[in-house]
């Protein structure tokens, strides 16, 4: 095995370029799991700690970029106010030692249904930036992830940065599991009000083989928010309508049945979590609003 | 491959470094620091936990080449010679060792929770030990011992009188 130690992200994308093999390497969370346990013996490691450019993150035109290398322990001490559903996603991450080194850039890289951060991303429009020698390109995380573990990049890309729309609207993220740290989502599921937009976003984590959003939600509520003019002058939103919104998230799913819960159960969860965080977050915007 | 990094302030250096290899493995097979407990291997326990350039983290979750000229300190670093630290007193005296395995790395996680928060409250130190599991005490004198810690380096005249 090499190990490839890049001090700038140019050097970076050379190397990914001639060793397309090369698996990146940055907290170490998800990859390290995999060495450890013999599970995975890539031909090379690319380490990306080293590389400055990844581990900052700066905010302009409505858009906050991260750096693919920003530990979620500074997302949540710096970005709270701008991404308030990202934070909240980087908050339920693991445990404190977890925090300070696993990355947004690492949960995408890794692409697992259960990453806690893909259903926000999602919810709230976020784009990937992806890199190479070739250039630099931008894939909305709608079309990020195809498959388990799998996701749109080419071999000799690196993912540099994710960009999410900064936002004072109400953002919310909740997740199932059997206790408050250290905990791979049962199923998680994400809202984020786009007032500006007149829409709603929503997502689910961990019930599907891909996190995905939950389109026929996301319409039914814009449209019910939109046609009772409630962007304007917020009302008590019916028990009808965040009924109907959960069963339309639920519906979005295709969960299985594992040791972790049941397609039943995360089917029913989900519902529940989806009119819990709309209560929450209609409830937030309806104090701004007023 | 050689890995050259610094380890409770002293520059040191290893060689035929496995490229897949743990910062945990070298720190305890390679430079004879067993204090950093391997337990789980996959960041679930906390056992291994060290600092890396003041951050605290799960050594068996870095790879060995990635604190290549870093700064690593570990639960041997944390005492001034013979003197212990006052984490590692308070949990001598609070009784919150059973059998010792989690103690190293509750001990660093409580250190870094003091550094950065001197006087925390009951869900700042639960939440800052979530990452490390102790399979004999039930928590409570560990709890006890952070509290006592904390006390403890707020006034440093009170050991006197011990």
């Amino acid at each position: 095995m090499d190990f490839l130690r890049p001090d700038t992200l140019a050097e970076a994308l050379t190397l990914k370029a001639q060793r397309p093999d090369a698996v990146p390497i940055a907290g170490g969370t998800d990859v390290m799991v995999e060495l450890n346990f013999d599970h995975r013996r890539p031909a090379a490691l690319l380490d990306l700690t080293r590389i400055a450019e990844l581990r900052s993150w700066d905010a302009d035109d409505g858009t906050v970029r991260i750096g693919a290398g920003v530990p979620y322990t500074r997302i949540i001490e710096e970005l709270g106010e701008r991404l308030p559903g990202l934070a909240m996603a980087s908050r339920t991450v693991g445990s404190p030692q977890i925090r300070n080194r696993g990355t947004v850039g690492g949960n995408l890289g890794a692409a697992s249904p259960a990453g806690d951060t893909h259903p926000v991303l999602l919810a709230a429009g976020a784009t990937v930036e992806a890199a190479s020698t070739r250039g630099t390109r931008l894939i909305p995380a709608t079309d990020f992830y195809l498959g388990v573990k799998r996701h749109a990049l080419e071999p000799d890309e690196l993912i540099t940065a994710v960009r999410v729309p900064a936002t004072r609207a109400p953002q919310q993220f909740s997740k199932v599991g059997t206790r408050n740290a250290m905990v791979i989502a049962v199923c998680s599921f994400a809202v984020a009000l786009h007032p500006a937009q007149n829409r709603v976003g929503a997502a689910v984590g961990s019930a599907a083989p891909t996190p995905r959003r939950a389109s026929a939600a996301e319409e039914f509520l814009s449209a019910e928010l939109t046609s009772t003019n409630q962007w304007e002058s917020p009302k008590p939103l019916l028990d009808s309508v965040k009924r109907r919104f959960g069963e339309l998230v639920a519906e979005a799913a295709s969960p299985i049945d594992d040791v972790r819960g049941s397609a039943a159960y995360r089917k029913h969860a989900l519902s529940v979590l989806a009119r819990r965080t709309l209560g929450w977050a209609w409830q937030d915007y309806s104090g701004k609003v007023a | 491959m050689r890995v050259n990094v610094t380890v409770n302030g002293e520059p040191r250096q290893a060689d035929d470094v496995w490229e897949g290899e743990s910062l945990l493995f070298l720190l305890r097979e390679r430079l004879g620091l067993p204090g950093s407990k391997n337990a789980c291997e996959q960041g679930e326990c906390g056992s291994c936990t060290v600092y890396l350039d003041n951050t605290p983290v799960c050594s068996c979750l870095v790879a060995a080449g990635q604190v290549q000229d870093r700064e690593v300190r570990t639960v041997e670093g944390l005492a001034d010679g013979d003197r212990l630290d006052p984490v590692q007193e308070a949990f001598v005296e609070a009784g919150a060792v059973q059998c010792g395995f989690c103690t190293p790395g509750l001990v660093v996680a409580a250190h870094d929770l003091l550094d950065r928060v001197p006087q925390p409250s009951d869900p700042e130190i639960r939440e800052a030990l979530a990452g490390n599991l102790c399979r004999c005490t039930g928590y409570e004198k560990i709890l006890d011992a952070v509290r006592l810690a904390a006390t403890r380096k707020a006034a440093p005249q009170e050991s006197g009188n011990r």
